[in-house]
């Protein structure tokens, strides 16, 4: 019996040959990746308790993006906290305010094929887009990581989804994103492995497939994996990592899948999330919303090269609604310096947008940006959990960037086919 | 160990648990935030010794571990669900609460009092004299969850090493 990407990897991580789903191993760490609001500061005080060091700083990327840029003396606290650890224990992978974790590690190289990887935050799972298992823990998790150079992990099930067809104008992967979670549910990965395949897959650049494996902790999935392939390689290698063997991380033909759910591109609508669940999700035209207040393009889901240019293609020659506010978020400096270069940007602030500085922001509720009680938001992140974005009683709506843009010029959820049509 | 019931549904995930509005407080401070949008006044009610029973895919969402540190720091001894957020089940155990799988949470309800046993998972309904099996824990998490949590286990790991 063959193995799946996640079944190879992981037993290469735990030294055997073979791993069977359902039985606990003991894995080596290739790759811990943290960030300033579930690192240094959650890990600081228990390693001084326990007295030890890192296992391999130069196995670890740390990030400061969630208090970036900081509001208050104590976020500015809790960077400056994340700065002086980075320093005292030779961190030489800190990336200071220059965008999310997601993003920014596999922009720079650090995730590659065939690595098994943790990261301090739900979203890790973004790193299977480059073939490695790569799975979100929290921070006492990820101090016995960083002390240790390993973790435990139980065996998971492959779950297989397999998309056939092209994807139409106006349409991207956050769509296929939100149709999986209202066909599976928040629940629907199990905690299993998912691995996206099929056509339309393979067609999608790596930007778009990771807003695929970012979406697979929506549904409630350890890891999100697309198999290794030129494409794979070629950002990799671009980014300056080495691909290495990568195509012997691609699942055997005769890999046993718990389950294979099939899904087409080709009819695929636009897709929006009502709140409070990316489950909650329907095609635009089922979903009647009028009063929107603020309409937001950020986020590792949302705010990727990728991201902004369905937004800029939305956008040009067009303006945001009277009354309205349009709020972006670059996903890094990187995508912030290629879109200012590209005339996206341009593009987006002739819209009427105000352009926040790349970092978390808004989404999980802790930068700029964040939502007064009551208020309303249609947004191109993953999470629309009750007051995520702040405010208790704010409520949060979910589509892709074009949705999100569309929208943002008609004041009300639209169907950005008809502005890319017209 | 034996205790009253609080009760909540499906669902239930990290940002409603330790709302990211006060991520940055200090732990006792968010903790008096904890469930505030589905029940305001369970935080300020909830008894040390009192167990927190959920409904399916408890504690979904983020990788924060405030969603778990708040309720040991409030003093829950234990949470039961049918199923859990991958995530904050590994979370609780690091942080010495104990979770348990339990198919059966909806023969629980609010104010219900328990007997609970982690090492074969079975649980007692003082309130209504039903026996309810719950999935014993794991081996591994369970040695984590008697040292206290994954820190007392490092600790001790550590100093047996260095000897």
């Amino acid at each position: 019996m063959g193995l799946t990407t996640a079944e190879k990897i992981i037993a290469k991580a735990a030294g055997r040959e073979h791993v069977q789903p359902g039985e606990i191993v003991t894995c080596a760490v290739d790759l811990a990746m943290i960030h300033d609001s579930g690192g240094p500061r959650r890990v600081k005080p228990a390693m001084e308790k326990l007295g030890v060091g890192l296992w391999d700083p130069d196995k670890i990327v740390l990030v400061s993006d969630h208090f970036s840029p900081c509001t208050d003396a104590e976020s500015a606290g809790i960077l400056k906290l994340t700065r002086e650890w980075a320093a005292e224990n030779g961190i030489k992978n800190f990336y200071d305010q220059q965008g999310i974790c997601h993003v920014v590690t596999p922009e720079h190289g650090h995730i590659r094929p065939g690595m098994f990887a943790v990261g301090g935050d739900s979203h890790s799972p973004t790193g299977g887009a480059f073939g490695s298992y790569m799975f979100g823990i929290g921070a006492t998790d990820m101090l016995g990581v960083l002390v240790t150079g390993e973790t435990w992990i139980k065996v998971p099930q492959t779950i297989q989804i397999r998309w056939a067809g092209e994807l139409g104008p106006g349409v991207a992967a956050k769509d296929m994103a939100l149709k999986m979670c209202a066909t599976l549910g928040m629940n629907g990965g199990d905690y299993q492995a998912v691995q996206y395949s099929g056509s339309t897959i393979e067609q999608l650049d790596m930007m778009e497939r990771m807003t695929l494996s970012n979406m697979a902790a929506e549904l409630g999935a350890q890891a999100g994996i697309i198999e290794p392939d030129e494409t794979t390689a070629a950002y990799v290698a671009k980014a300056g990592g080495d691909p290495g063997d990568w195509a012997s991380f691609k699942s055997d033909q005769d890999a046993s899948y718990h389950v294979t759910h099939e899904f087409n591109a080709t009819d695929l609508q636009p897709h929006v999330a009502a709140p409070h669940s990316p489950a909650n999700a329907a095609p635009v035209e089922d979903v009647d919303r009028d009063e929107i207040d603020q309409f937001y393009i950020g986020a590792c889901t949302g705010a990727k090269l990728s991201d902004l240019r369905m937004a800029a293609e939305v956008l040009k020659n067009n303006h945001i609604a009277a009354g309205k506010r349009l709020t972006i978020a670059p996903a890094s400096s990187r995508i912030l310096k290629e879109a200012t270069k590209s005339g996206v940007i341009e593009t987006l602030l002739e819209a009427g947008a105000l352009l926040l500085p790349p970092g978390c922001g808004a989404c999980a509720g802790y930068g700029v940006g964040v939502l007064a009680e009551d208020e309303v938001c249609l947004a191109s992140t993953a999470r629309n959990f009750q007051g995520r974005m702040g405010a208790g009683s704010s409520l949060v709506y979910l589509a892709s960037p074009y949705t999100v843009a569309a929208s943002a010029i008609a004041g009300r959820i639209s169907d950005p086919r008809e502005v890319l049509t017209s | 160990m034996s205790g009253r019931v609080w009760k909540f549904g499906d669902d239930v995930n990290t940002d409603v648990l330790a709302p990211g509005t006060y991520i940055k407080l200090p732990i006792e401070e968010l903790a008096s935030h904890c469930l505030e949008s589905v029940d305001p006044k369970f935080a300020g009610s909830v008894s040390p010794g009192d167990f927190v029973v959920g409904g399916k895919n408890f504690g979904m969402g983020s990788s924060r571990e405030q969603a778990a540190q708040v309720l040991k720091v409030l003093g829950v001894a234990a949470v039961m669900a049918p199923s859990f957020g991958g995530i904050f089940y590994r979370n609780a155990f690091n942080l010495g609460l104990p979770a348990i799988i339990l198919h059966d949470a909806d023969r629980i309800e609010d104010g219900h009092n328990l007997d609970i046993n982690l090492q074969d998972g079975k649980i007692s309904n003082l309130s209504t004299g039903e026996e309810l099996n719950g999935e014993a824990v794991p081996e591994n998490l369970l040695t984590i969850v008697e040292a206290g949590g994954l820190v007392p286990l490092l600790e001790a790991r550590f100093k047996s090493t260095n000897k």
